[in-house]
């Protein structure tokens, strides 16, 4: 069935009813660490769309002309946590040489993103629901795009609150976490519209 | 059913890809992050040829030019700031929550995030110059208190130092089984400076913290260790006034030296001395700090109990040692403060100097990072 799913549904289903930090929790622990402002959220926000949708692509191609035809399919975790961190160091590399302004504003962020879970999540995925390698494609971008606008959110929301009296035992992590819940709630108000698993 | 040509094909096809990965990045690393040859000129005069693509901070270090850092260049500590009058590029995100609006108009950055990437030109204060790198072997080790260890290393190479007392020194920790890249941590010498060849420091155990640790629970009498410095601006002004010296745990430390080294020199000036501890078991040489009144004349040892144990029997000043502060102090006192001690203890201590009158750049502190 998953044949006939449009990409655009993809995408969009990504960023709205199945958003992958919202619906799945993952990519949670630079979620909260990195939310503070959102001027840095802007920044990790954009690395991670990157990152997600080309490495997607990447292990589409390593998983169907690598691993399926040696069937090495439960191999897969390793192999794509490996593809995503060369990758990334690969992109900071060539970041920092061609770019500065680019690299203060994004590049200095990949690092923390090698090891974040939603992206490998988002390569797993792909995998599970059996896209087509368009379809991953704008899975990747589009997971991408719902986690930045999560962390955007979850910036902006934490400016509002910093003026604000928390009891002294859920500041920090701990109010973070239940904001987060919060919007999952609200996200929940997509979920039926469009499904993509 | 197991088959060995499966297993053999797995092995070989991640380690084909594993290889390739690696190799890529290898080249990458040969071609893209190859900076070459770049030049730094110090303060105008003095020219370095070094290898590109490191950070500034760790490329002057294999340079013997040791600028302060005390979380090892990991950007969140914020003491390797220095000038660079060019070469540096744009700020980056992660050195902004360190400099102030008037540091980047001066050029401030933290040479721990800055990379080397062509020539430079930058601006140390000549006083890091004589910050050395010695090698030492621990001659000692003593509890102070249950959580305080007072640790003496004898010098090897170079065998003397030279600094002021209340400067501090980093002591590399190597790798162990807390921590798997070796870091350096600064400390206060509680050492006095006519004593060139030891280095003694006041070390509390902070839980998880992995100096404190590692010298609490691992470092032997007979060891190597190696330490650099002296580093930092905390000593004794050549003024006439009253000192007040406040400090709270290990913070004994640059004050011991601080008043060993005026008792040397025969310092006339009145000086009172408030530790603030919870209980007796918490104060740092309570007799030796007391007994420095006996070659320092005008001097006043008032160790200050917030929460004295029952048994303590104890009968000198309890509460706050910001309140102890005030009920010895007169308004308008002509007094300079040299504090030591947590960050929330020295913001206390500079509230309430200030409300008797103590003007901001007459109160000295050194504040744990």
């Amino acid at each position: 069935m998953n044949g006939e799913l449009l990409p655009a549904a993809v995408f969009f289903g990504a960023i709205f009813t199945g958003n992958i930090l919202l619906s799945n929790y993952l990519g949670m622990c630079s979620f909260l660490s990195v939310s503070k402002e959102i001027k840095t959220s802007t920044g990790l926000g954009a690395a991670v769309i990157f990152v997600m949708a080309v490495t997607s692509l990447l292990n589409w191609i390593v998983y169907h002309y690598l691993l399926i035809p040696l069937n090495l399919e439960y191999l897969r975790f390793i192999v794509f946590i490996v593809v995503i961190a060369a990758f990334v160091q690969l992109v900071e590399m060539i970041i920092e040489r061609v770019s500065e302004g680019l690299y203060a504003a994004l590049g200095i962020f990949l690092p923390l993103i090698t090891v974040n879970c939603a992206i490998l999540g988002v390569s797993l995925f792909m995998v599970i629901r059996d896209y087509s390698l368009v379809n991953s494609f704008f899975f990747g971008l589009g997971s991408g795009i719902g986690w930045f606008l999560a962390i955007i959110a979850m910036a902006g929301i934490r400016k509002k609150i910093s003026g604000a009296k928390i009891p002294a035992g859920l500041e920090g992590p701990g109010i973070t976490l239940i904001i987060a819940g919060m919007m999952a709630l609200a996200f929940m108000g997509f979920s039926g519209m469009i499904n993509i698993t | 059913m197991f088959s060995l040509s499966a297993l053999l094909i797995s092995i070989g096809a991640i380690t084909a890809l594993t290889v390739i990965l690696a190799v890529i990045l290898v080249v990458a690393d040969a071609f893209i992050a190859n900076y070459g040859e770049c030049k730094i000129t110090v303060n105008g005069k003095k020219e370095l040829t070094v290898k590109g693509g490191r950070t500034l901070l760790s490329t002057l270090m294999e340079e013997e030019i040791f600028v302060p850092s005390a979380c090892g260049g990991r950007g969140s500590c914020g003491l390797c700031k220095l000038k660079v009058e060019s070469g540096a590029g744009q700020y980056l995100p992660t050195e902004l929550p360190w400099i102030s609006k008037e540091e980047q108009a001066g050029n401030v950055r933290l040479s721990c995030q800055v990379k080397v990437k062509n020539d430079m030109s930058i601006r140390i204060p000549e006083e890091l110059f004589s910050v050395k790198q010695y090698s030492t072997r621990v001659e000692s080790i003593k509890d102070l208190t249950h959580d305080i260890k007072e640790v003496k290393f004898r010098l090897l190479s170079p065998d003397t130092i030279e600094y002021k007392a209340g400067q501090f020194v980093q002591i590399l920790t190597p790798e162990y089984k807390l921590s798997d890249e070796s870091v350096f941590r600064a400390y206060s010498m509680s050492s006095v400076p006519s004593e060139k060849n030891v280095i003694e420091l006041e070390v509390r155990l902070v839980p998880e913290g992995i100096c404190t640790t590692w010298v609490h629970q691992y470092l032997k009498e007979g060891d190597k260790v190696t330490i650099n410095g002296p580093y930092g601006d905390f000593h004794l002004r050549d003024t006439g006034r009253d000192i007040i010296c406040i400090a709270g745990g290990s913070g004994n430390a640059p004050i011991k030296s601080i008043l060993l080294d005026m008792a040397e020199n025969g310092n006339k000036r009145n000086v009172s001395y408030f530790y603030g501890a919870q209980a007796i078991k918490d104060l740092v040489l309570p007799d030796e700090m007391a007994a420095i009144s006996e070659k320092l004349p005008n001097y006043k040892y008032i160790p200050v109990l917030s929460n004295p144990d029952p048994d303590d029997d104890w009968n000198g000043e309890t509460g706050w040692v910001t309140d102890a502060v005030a009920r010895h102090m007169n308004t308008g006192d002509n007094v300079e403060a040299y504090l030591c001690g947590s960050p929330g203890m020295i913001d206390a201590c500079i509230k309430v100097l200030t409300e008797q009158g103590v003007p901001e750049e007459l109160i000295f502190y050194d504040k744990f990072a």
